[in-house]
């Protein structure tokens, strides 16, 4: 379980983001520039918010002291970067290896035939296409066998056809993983088709939106109370 | 001139071969710090660091005089404490040819550095890997085109080191007469025959630097064209 409850200034807005993620698709759906992707780098331990607390399970992440949150290495955070960040000067192997951890028990070649890059492994990233660069990041981020993915635009940059089987294939891996995916998109189709949750981000403000079926939220009770009138 | 002493080039090359290997130690991680690093008064440190290139080597020479001499600040110390003389000395040389060439290293690797793509780094925190192995395994290969354009120029630089040179080291043959200030004196005596074998020596080293260079860059612009 995910807890986020953070603020940050940036310089068109104060950043507020309240919200928690279970072992589900949550989605943080809104224009470019509403502070979507500050809310992962701050999940992941890339950049600090001023104040709040974020919290995974039992491990604090950050509990308002930016010195003293826990560094990116030590929260085990998959992240898929919104054009992949692949390391340019290593082979696709190498690429999912940086990241796997000693001793794992991970049956990697099922990973890699599961999202049928398994023929890739001598490639170099720009000898790879959209959609293959987009796997790989996948399975590299997932090699590392996160308590949490996060996902910047993953889709933004494929066709609408390799698009959609991507998102199949994006269900298809939260089923088997079942850690809590937090997925940004400005694409309100993406949003509807993937998420449990739908979040959505607005000048700095995150609301939730009710998505397909009610049952599928699982908001923290805090926000339901905020937006339907404040509390006491 | 049948057997030409070739005492000059052996020091010139020994003093290149030291001043880089410094150079390019000090120079990216100098480099590597300051470019991630925001304080008060960076750009006048930066500055500070880039003087010698816009200098003339004689007022570099006399800042290392008044520093290194018998009665400087770090020469006095160092000879009371180390016995070393720095002044007429051939390490006198390598702290001129150091000093000269740290610019170009400091350029080329902060380049470099601010070039690559900080989210490969922070892809890299986020699987896991230390600083150390961040850098080790995404900065600095990434950086290394820069980085060796940065050695090439400094040695070049080092090899061709005079002003300062004959300010700090002087001309004791056999001793601190590198390649140009032999050329210098040489021709200052008017053995012009001498002064053109060592011209056209240093001219070869040039050529052959620059042109591997040249080649080099652009092999891995090569091997990195289309990374994005």
């Amino acid at each position: 379980m995910l807890y986020v409850d953070i603020q940050k200034r940036l310089p068109d807005y104060v950043l507020h983001a309240r919200f928690t993620a279970k072992d589900e698709i949550v989605v943080l759906f809104g224009p470019s520039g509403s502070g979507k992707t500050t809310i992962l780098n701050c999940v992941a331990g890339l950049t600090h918010p001023d104040a709040g607390l974020i919290r995974l399970s039992d491990t604090v992440f950050f509990d308002g002291h930016p010195k003293k949150a826990l560094p990116p290495q030590r929260r085990n955070v998959g992240y898929l970067f919104q054009d992949y960040a692949l390391f340019p000067h290593m082979t696709v192997e190498q690429n999912i290896r940086y990241g796997m951890k000693k001793g794992t028990n991970l049956r990697l070649d099922e990973l890699l035939a599961s999202v049928g890059i398994d023929r890739l492994l001598d490639k170099y990233p720009h000898q790879l296409s959209g959609g293959q660069k987009q796997r790989v990041a996948l399975v590299r981020a997932l090699a590392t066998e996160p308590d949490i993915l996060l996902l910047d635009e993953p889709l933004s940059a494929l066709d609408a056809d390799t698009r959609r089987q991507c998102q199949d294939e994006l269900l298809r891996l939260h089923e088997m993983w079942r850690i809590p995916f937090l997925l940004v998109t400005h694409d309100r189709e993406e949003a509807e088709r993937l998420g449990d949750v739908i979040l959505v981000t607005e000048n700095g403000q995150v609301h939730p939106q009710h998505p397909q079926s009610e049952n599928r939220t699982s908001l923290h009770a805090g926000i339901e109370r905020e937006s339907s009138g404040g509390r006491s | 001139m049948n057997h030409p002493d070739l005492t000059p080039l052996l020091l010139s090359l020994k003093v290149a071969a030291v001043s880089t290997s410094i150079v390019f130690v000090a120079g990216l991680l100098i480099a590597r710090f300051l470019t991630r690093k925001h304080f008060w008064g960076k750009h006048v440190l930066e500055s500070f660091l880039l003087l010698p290139l816009v200098l003339p080597p004689t007022v570099v020479g006399f800042g290392l005089l008044l520093l290194f001499g018998k009665n400087g600040m770090l020469g006095k110390w160092l000879a009371e404490w180390f016995g070393v003389q720095v002044v007429f000395s051939l390490t006198g040389a390598v702290i001129a040819s150091v000093v000269v060439s740290f610019p170009l290293m400091y350029q080329s690797a902060a380049a470099a550095f601010s070039g690559i793509d900080r989210r490969y780094e922070d892809a890299a925190r986020t699987m896991g890997a230390s600083e150390w192995r961040v850098f080790w395994t995404i900065s600095f290969p990434l950086a290394w085109p820069g980085l060796l354009a940065g050695f090439v120029l400094s040695f070049a630089r080092g090899l061709g080191e005079f002003g300062a040179t004959l300010m700090l080291a002087g001309y004791i043959p056999g001793k601190t007469d590198t390649i140009p200030v032999a050329i210098y004196f040489a021709v200052e005596a008017g053995q012009m025959d001498k002064a053109l074998f060592w011209v056209i020596v240093i001219v070869s080293l040039g050529m052959g630097t620059t042109m591997w260079l040249n080649w080099w860059s652009r092999r891995s612009v090569r091997r990195f064209a289309n990374t994005k």
